[in-house]
């Protein structure tokens, strides 16, 4: 019992922990600069795409991650600076739908590029076990690792953000980008690099997945609409919010999958309650949000911008 | 007023180009184009319902595809059940008859349309996107996730429905009905747009303050609408699933929901008309790419793109000329 809750708990951090990868991006994009960016998901894809390539040309994994964020980063990049700074002081509406039609290009793209075939990634050799957790359970270390990354980025992301000279241009970017510019520093260049930070935290997330699910078109879009409700729920424009949104979402859940359906068969027959207990799970961290936002319209922790 | 006018001509003018096509279609028997004309009509009217509430009313919903899905499982459940005898939860018998299905379509699209507009409506701008993003995506799940109406492989409809006195499976006759639906529903909704209602929703959107400093509270003119916009969708999703004979998850997706806000933008927001304009040119955009190239939403894409870059005002602003107030 104490085995399989624990293991749950960590294959719910674990998915928190992606989650909170594509939701820095997007929170740290929607509170500096003010744009809501659907096309995020697809440089997650790009990050698993090129990741999975590079992977199986090589014939290593570390290699293929590494262009796999390097390629998010850079397309990133171009996007920024072809169509999405166009885009920084138009209103939403018009944001939603010109990163929408990015969705659009991107998806094709790969699949023009790459086949409708999904690609599959290899776990590398040297986190390919399981370690044994209390109470007798294996667990992949694979997953341990990609807990580990996540909860480093989230670190090395507070310290470039609280103790940096990018880090304090960032913060001032999201209380008064008029004055930083007027200070002399270049917010085109910072915007850019910023949007290049954010599709690179995407690029990972899509890499490192990639050794665990098939990387195909489309795959970005569920992860998305998920680190959506992550940073409604944290509050949009807040890093903390995000990290604190992701574990929350990626526990409940992971938890509410195991738990829901053993719930409702306390008064429901067994096929019956595995069914609706189904249904309800999948629903749960829409509920949850919801019900936050009823209490919360602004989220967990708003940002004072 | 000649401006006004202008628009009156042009919404008249694509009408009358939508029924023509249809007409002609008929005539020279090409069934397939006649449904394609019933296609556009269709996707026009869940697009006229999200305008309400987009356009007219300035609340971004990004969930509409929930309606549209509702409305097509009010169709494929109805269906589905006049052929085993089934009930619906064991009380609501199946039906062949359109007249109830667009009746229950229309009511539970607004009765769910209530709850989420209660929530939803208490947050703005993004939160206002993403929250109605997220209900979206509860029903989707829900559906998907829930298999005795089909889960992830939808609810095939094997008989059409049928009206009284007419032949409502022949294409022209649906085409006719699905027209009729269209042009009723924005002649109300012209209507309701040029009463009290009309102003203060438009006062709503543009400033909330002062409508409320007028004595009239913002909330339920704005609820209102929202709930108005989802059943006008819904209906349409009771159209759309009887014309292809199916009802699944796709409807429910948020690659719908953004197809429906993308018809509004490419029309021209907040234009009576401009969901026709939006959907026709939508709709013969994947007829012809699709024609050329499998790739035809990359194409899609970057038209998108260039259309909220360049083209701001969408089809409308370019037929009729700038909106006027007043």
């Amino acid at each position: 019992m104490t085995a399989l809750v624990i293991e749950q708990v960590l294959n719910g951090l674990q998915f928190g922990v992606m989650l909170f990868l594509m939701a820095a991006g997007l929170t740290l994009v929607f509170g500096v600069m003010g744009l809501i960016n659907l096309a995020h998901g697809s440089l997650y894809m790009t990050g698993g795409f090129v990741c999975a390539w590079t992977a199986a040309q090589t014939g290593n994994f570390w290699v293929g991650l590494g262009a796999g964020v390097l390629a998010a980063a850079a397309a990133g990049a171009a996007i920024e600076v072809t169509v999405i700074r166009r885009l920084y002081a138009r209103d939403h509406l018009d944001q939603v739908l010109a990163t929408f039609a990015l969705i659009l290009i991107f998806s094709e793209g790969a699949r023009l590029i790459f086949g409708a075939s999904p690609l599959w990634l290899n776990v590398p050799q040297a986190l390919d076990g399981t370690i044994t957790l209390p109470g007798g359970a294996a667990y992949p270390l694979y997953r341990l690792a990609i807990i580990g990354v996540g909860l480093g980025v989230a670190a090395g992301l507070y310290l470039l953000i609280q103790r940096t000279r990018l880090g304090m241009q960032i913060r001032a970017g999201e209380a008064d980008r008029e004055m930083i510019g007027a200070l002399g520093v270049d917010i085109a260049t910072l915007y850019t690099l910023v949007f290049a930070l954010g599709a690179g935290l995407a690029g990972l997330a899509g890499a490192m997945i990639g050794a665990l699910q098939s990387v195909q078109v489309g795959m970005g879009e569920p992860v998305l609409i998920l680190a959506f409700v992550v940073i409604v729920i944290g509050g949009i424009g807040s890093i903390r919010g995000a990290l604190f949104g992701s574990v929350l979402v990626g526990l409940v859940d992971t938890l509410g999958r195991v738990t829901l359906p053993a719930g409702f068969g306390l008064f429901l027959p067994p096929s019956q309650a595995a069914t609706v207990g189904g249904a309800v799970a999948s629903m749960l961290i829409y509920v949850l949000m919801a019900c936050i936002l009823a209490v919360r319209p602004r989220g967990l922790f708003p940002a004072y911008a | 007023m000649p401006d006004v006018s202008r628009e009156v001509v042009a919404s008249l003018a694509l009408l009358a180009a939508l029924a023509a096509a249809a007409l002609t279609a008929a005539a020279l028997g090409e069934v397939y184009y006649i449904n394609l004309a019933s296609r556009i009509a269709i996707v026009a009217l869940a697009s006229v319902g999200l305008n309400l509430a987009l356009g007219f009313g300035g609340m971004i919903s990004f969930g509409h595809a929930a309606f549209f899905g509702l409305g097509g499982y009010v169709a494929g459940i109805a269906a589905t059940h006049a052929i085993d005898g089934g009930a619906f939860a064991g009380v609501i018998p199946g039906t062949t008859w359109a007249i109830p299905i667009w009746g229950v379509a229309i009511l539970l699209s607004a009765a769910v349309a209530v709850p989420i507009g209660l929530i939803s409506l208490r947050t703005e701008g993004v939160y206002f996107i993403m929250i109605t993003l997220a209900f979206a995506q509860m029903i989707y799940y829900f559906a998907i996730s829930f298999p005795a109406y089909g889960g992830e492989d939808g609810l095939p409809i094997y008989v059409r429905s049928q009206l009284p006195l007419v032949r409502y499976g022949d294409p022209l006759v649906f085409f006719t009905v699905v027209f009729a639906w269209l042009v009723l529903v924005l002649l109300l909704m012209r209507m309701v747009l040029r009463a009290r209602f009309g102003a203060a929703l438009t006062m709503a959107r543009l400033n909330p303050l002062r409508l409320a400093t007028a004595g009239v509270a913002p909330f339920p003119v704005k609820l209102t609408a929202y709930v108005l916009s989802a059943a006008i969708t819904g209906l349409a999703g009771a159209l759309f699933a009887d014309l292809n004979g199916f009802a699944g998850p796709s409807m429910l997706s948020w690659h719908r929901s953004g197809e429906i806000m993308v018809i509004v933008i490419l029309g021209g927001v907040g234009r009576l008309a401009g969901p026709v304009a939006g959907a026709a040119a939508l709709v013969l955009l994947e007829v012809a790419i699709g024609g050329y190239t499998q790739y035809w939403q990359f194409v899609l894409g970057v038209v998108l793109l260039l259309v909220v870059l360049f083209a701001r005002g969408g089809l409308m602003g370019w037929l009729a000329g700038p909106p006027r107030h007043g």
